[in-house]
């Protein structure tokens, strides 16, 4: 957890040139692919507010779906784990593993995994964690973090996987083709394919949970999720309590907006549907399915201005779309979930205290509301967040200062026209007859990267009133 | 005849401030349009900075300044998208737990427009006479896009100006960076925003640079400036106005325009 040094890794990652240069990637592919998936669905705008509307519902209606969710599962020879808090969903998985004598885990893309730091837990305990999605494979050769929701590497560059390769397969001939994309994928899907094999506990997050089935859903474009859930003899699925859906209509409704929000494609590669453990007649599957569900924070924000914020279905299209997230790179935001919905989340999740800068770090310009598949109105629940900061007096004495003492000024139109005036002129002596201010108090931070344009001479107002015709 | 529509004009602080000629090009096309344009002289600001720092008791107050000013008119046009989106859009979410002004604001709010959705929505204008000469890029600003849907109505007026030729920027509706306060206290993460975006301006090998708001503008200008560009920076209203003979934001005083 480190959002409460935002500027300072912001600052670092404006200062990296390959970082900047991954994220170049992110400024164009993600946005066309999404613009161009929106267009071609006539319907796209109306299946948004479907996707809203069941979210809505559900959350409205959250302790029935999930205990009707329980009901069928257990029904179906699954378990399901109720975890309050990221230490309980960690400990409701070791015991898992610990029944079953195990020692390696592969996991597919969990964002919850993520959350509640399960690798480092798992590994502190003698369990081997592999994470199987390409990205977070990538990440965890690098003991680093993701740096966004949807591609966990995107901040690393084709060199560096490379790098990464040589250094941790080492087993592997000097001299193996690693000049494309598709030799190092090759290469991660031969070691992965043997850890597949060999592992004890498979272990997925979930896109959806079915309630009138009992269903866990995942999406993936690599296969991996499918491999890490029905090969080992257990299968443990990590979902947050808010993913819940009503019946399999209803996720179809939200599938139809997702892939197109997150990639542009239509739908992810594959969409998988685990409904307990594998029956009499089955070919495959495991013999246990687990599911634990995770609350950590999120029935807090229920009945509050945060609760549309749970409406979430993590496509990534808010920070796709960010131009402070295309600055900065997902690291800076210092917690698992980056950009807007980030935003408004770990301080939900986390306290505002240790994330004050989140909801400050945002030129409101929209474009997130702009393409959130669930319509979140993010920038209105970032400004909630700068009001309980400015309730709580968390943001800067000095900005409260100049805020009061501007409001003051601004309720008052003639002391106002005082105050404005005298600072034109100022503004104006200070440019010294060029077109702009060399220096300016309270503006340094302004003109370190930018000149200030100087004011026109005389304000609107006095000119107005100078031609006789103020009202 | 219909008698003639009662704007008041909201001037905006930043160009109160920084830029009189936009207010004053406004009341020229507003006039020009057909309007009877009234200056309500107990303005000052919309309240934004309180209402993007999370001070709603100080929005508030503003707020009914602006609305106790502004509430007698047919129509209220401000010379700015983020401006006219406060006073359109967040009002009513102001009072929204407030009986006793809520409705009243949702009276004002549907009353207020942008300048140039106004002319093109309300007023119908087609056509503006005035024979600026631009070679110029549009930038979007983003409260004007996402809050009023304000994307082709200024870019009809420009082309209906026969001096004037529009070319298109990539991403021209990606932010600029300026976002009100977020410009000073994340100064270097807007710095390379604007950056992104000079370079796409400077991409389209324009003379000229327009947009919808000042802040924008401001911010855009000074990036240019710092960059060493000589493309020239104004407001729509101006040169929809044709009052582009005092020099460009940012440009010193005393080279004027095609001089």
């Amino acid at each position: 957890m480190r959002s409460d040094r935002f500027k300072k890794n912001a600052s670092d990652a404006l200062a990296d040139p390959q970082l900047q240069e991954a994220l170049e990637g992110v400024r164009h592919n993600f946005v066309g692919a999404r613009a161009r998936a929106a267009e071609n669905l006539s319907s796209f705008e109306d299946l948004r507010d479907n996707a809203r509307d069941i979210k809505d519902h559900v959350l409205d209606h959250l302790d029935l779906y999930l205990e009707h969710f329980e009901k069928k599962v257990t029904a179906q020879g699954g378990h399901v784990h109720w975890a309050a808090t990221a230490a309980d969903a960690r400990q409701a998985v070791l015991d898992i593993c610990r029944k079953h004598d195990a020692k390696t885990a592969t996991k597919g893309k969990s964002m919850i995994s993520e959350e509640i730091e399960l690798n480092d837990f798992l590994e502190e305990n003698g369990i081997e964690p592999i994470e199987t999605d390409l990205g977070e494979y990538i990440i965890q050769l690098r003991e680093e973090a993701p740096s966004h929701i949807i591609a966990p590497a995107v901040h690393i560059s084709m060199e560096q996987v490379r790098e990464d390769f040589r250094k941790h397969h080492s087993h592997l001939p000097e001299d193996r083709p690693m000049s494309d994309p598709r030799s190092l994928l090759l290469e991660a899907r031969g070691i992965l394919r043997d850890k597949f094999l060999s592992a004890d506990i498979g272990i997925t997050g979930a896109n959806f949970l079915v309630a009138e089935t009992g269903t866990s859903v995942i999406v993936t474009n690599e296969g991996n999720g499918d491999l890490t859930q029905t090969l080992p003899r257990v299968h443990v699925v990590l979902a947050s309590i808010e993913k819940i859906v009503p019946n399999l209509e209803d996720m179809s409704q939200i599938l139809r907006v997702l892939a197109r929000s997150a990639t542009g494609q239509e739908m992810s590669v594959y969409t998988t549907l685990s409904s307990g453990p594998r029956r009499q007649d089955d070919l495959d599957g495991p013999e246990e399915y687990h599911v634990i569900l995770l609350d950590n924070g999120r029935s807090s924000m229920l009945g509050t201005e945060f609760q549309e914020m749970l409406r979430c279905i993590r496509c990534g299209a808010c920070m796709n779309h960010c131009p402070v997230y295309h600055a900065v790179g997902g690291h800076a935001y210092g917690w698992v979930y980056p950009g807007p919905m980030g935003s408004v989340l770990t301080p939900s999740l986390t306290g505002i205290e240790h994330s004050s800068d989140l909801p400050n770090a945002s030129t409101f310009c929209g474009r997130c509301e702009q393409v959130c598949p669930v319509r979140i109105p993010l920038p209105k629940l970032l400004r909630h967040w700068r009001e309980k900061e400015f309730e709580k007096h968390l943001s800067p004495s000095s900005h409260r200062y100049n805020l009061r003492l501007w409001a003051f000024l601004a309720k008052r139109p003639r002391l106002y026209r005082l105050a404005t005036s005298i600072a034109r002129s100022g503004m104006r002596l200070m440019s010294f007859g060029s077109g702009h201010i060399k220096f300016l108090p309270l503006a340094g931070a302004w003109i370190k990267h930018r000149e200030m344009p100087v004011p026109e001479s005389g304000g609107f107002f006095a000119q107005y009133a100078r031609r006789g015709l103020g009202s | 005849m219909k008698e003639k529509p009662v704007v008041g004009l909201f001037v905006t602080c930043l160009v109160d401030l920084f830029r009189p000629s936009v207010g004053f090009a406004a009341l020229k096309l507003l006039e020009d349009a057909g309007c009877k344009v009234q200056v309500p002289m107990a303005q000052t600001c919309c309240g934004q900075p309180a209402w993007n720092s999370g001070d709603r008791a100080d929005t508030a107050d503003l707020a009914c300044q602006v609305i106790k000013a502004f509430e007698g008119f047919d129509y209220v046009v401000a010379p700015s998208g983020s401006c006219a989106g406060m006073l359109k859009k967040h009002y009513p979410e102001v009072f929204q737990q407030d009986p006793s002004w809520r409705e009243r604001a949702s009276e004002f709010s549907a009353k207020v427009y942008e300048l140039t959705s106004f002319l093109s929505d309300v007023m119908n204008v087609t056509r503006v006479e005035a024979d600026t000469e631009a070679d110029l890029t549009y930038h979007d600003s983003c409260a004007g896009l996402r809050e009023l849907g304000i994307s082709a109505q200024p870019r009809k007026l420009l082309a209906s100006m026969p001096g004037v030729s529009c070319r298109e920027m990539k991403d021209c509706e990606t932010c600029c960076g300026f976002g009100g306060t977020f410009s000073v206290k994340y100064s270097e993460i807007s710095n390379s925003i604007v950056s992104t975006k000079t370079e796409n301006i400077r991409s389209t090998g324009a003379s000229m640079l327009v947009a919808g708001d000042l802040g924008c503008l401001l911010n855009m200008a000074g990036k240019l400036k710092r960059e060493g560009s000589d493309i020239e920076v104004r407001h729509v209203a101006e040169v929809l106005a044709g009052m582009t003979d005092n020099p460009a934001i940012g440009a010193s005083g005393n080279t004027k325009r095609n001089s």
